[in-house]
């Protein structure tokens, strides 16, 4: 019996002191590593849709509560103003959710470009999305004033051959990002404006 | 038998140096040696795991009870990892990306394991500390040594921060080769042989 209860209070102390110093070394941590996941994952396709921005779209970014959820805005500055936003979206895939970055001129109101972030389509149709720049390029210019659609919904975007479902989501995707952005608009601008001051 | 201090952390460095001599921990070893970066990125990250799993360990020795040592053992060598990883995320986010999975992987890695079972639980903090120093020192340098020869002979470049420098000029013809997994083995192989004849007495 005592041998029993020597075995439980060892190893209880030892898992509870494991547990109390990973969970403060987490802690301490945490806002860091949201900062390199930043700028290791989403870095690369925000840089991308902001090509021409003068400003480093990561460093400039704010939060905005959107209902229950925080989305982040990431601020890209095209002809000396910071007048690009871009966020996160996602459509419904073949295999899973296709995540997608959309940065939109606030000024014309139009899509400066998109980029498939994460998806899990089939190499060779569905991952095209992410992989050719050509199919990406068809939703600049884009307003966000009326979802995006593929040819065969009567929309404009060419869908890639024999991914027609991942070029619905990716379409979907957008024009999610479109309805959070014209939901989030009045907000987004009044940031802005604290950003040119 | 007794060791002094100094052999104590010697030993890991050539007689009982972990991949080569004792042949653990190999699948890390076989795995992430592609890059110079890689290797002593992994070979830090099992140094820091195993030297102070086996302090702690040591200075717990007489506290844990027998019956539930392995469990205690993996409690603790677990705890380090991943300090480890979370300290990577932090600070070396592409670093970790490359190794990915082979992080996580250390708790199962039977070095730390192995060093916890068969000689912190039986020695002093000092002679502890030293031996994992030592055996994470020995592992580092393997780790480095083949990876040094997978990477410069099958790319023509070395990775010591970041981003590749390119030794050779444009008329090296790189053996591909190396950097996939039989070539892995077959370098895992050569070393393993070239220790055994450099051994011989």
């Amino acid at each position: 019996m005592r041998e029993l209860i020597n075995m439980v209070v060892v190893l209880t102390g030892i898992s509870l002191a494991s547990g109390g110093l990973l969970a403060s070394l987490r802690a301490s941590t945490q806002e860091r590593i949201d900062q390199q996941v930043l700028e290791f994952v989403k870095g690369p396709s925000v840089r991308g849709v902001f090509k021409d921005a003068t400003n480093d779209p990561i460093a400039t970014r704010f939060q905005l509560k959107d209902g229950q959820i925080v989305r982040t805005f990431f601020v890209g500055e095209l002809e000396g103003s910071p007048r690009g936003v871009a966020l996160e979206a996602a459509g419904k895939g073949y295999k899973g959710e296709v995540g997608l970055v959309v940065a939109v001129d606030t000024q014309t109101g139009k899509v400066i470009g998109i980029e498939v972030t994460t998806h899990s389509e089939t190499p060779g149709l569905g991952a095209k999305a992410k992989t050719d720049p050509a199919f990406a390029a068809q939703f600049k210019g884009a307003s966000v004033s009326s979802p995006a659609k593929v040819t065969q919904d009567g929309g404009s975007i060419n869908a890639i051959s024999g991914a027609t479902i991942t070029s619905r989501a990716v379409a979907g995707g957008v024009s999610n990002a479109f309805t959070i952005y014209e939901r989030l608009k009045p907000q987004i601008e009044q940031k802005l404006k604290e950003l040119r001051k | 038998m007794a060791k002094t201090l100094v052999q104590e952390f010697t030993k890991g460095l050539w007689a009982e140096i972990p991949p080569f001599r004792l042949v653990l921990g190999l699948c890390p070893t076989l795995a992430i040696t592609n890059t110079l970066e890689n290797a002593y990125g992994m070979g830090v990250a099992v140094t820091f795991v195993l030297a102070f799993s086996n302090i702690l360990i040591s200075a717990l020795r007489k506290i844990i009870p027998s019956k539930v040592r392995i469990v205690a053992f993996i409690v603790v060598i677990a705890t380090f990892v991943i300090v480890v990883e979370l300290v990577m995320q932090a600070y070396t986010y592409a670093l970790f990306l490359k190794l990915g999975i082979f992080i996580p992987l250390i708790v199962v890695n039977c070095i730390p394991m192995g060093r916890a079972e068969a000689f912190a639980s039986k020695n002093s903090i000092v002679r502890s500390a030293l031996d994992g120093l030592g055996r994470g020192l020995g592992y580092t340098i393997a780790l480095s040594v083949l990876a040094t020869f997978r990477q410069v002979i099958a790319t023509g470049a070395i990775t010591i921060y970041e981003t590749p420098i390119t030794l050779f000029g444009p008329a090296f013809e790189p053996f591909r080769f190396l950097v996939e997994a039989p070539g892995a083995f077959i370098c895992l192989g050569l070393m393993l042989g070239l220790m055994n004849i450099l051994g011989k007495k």
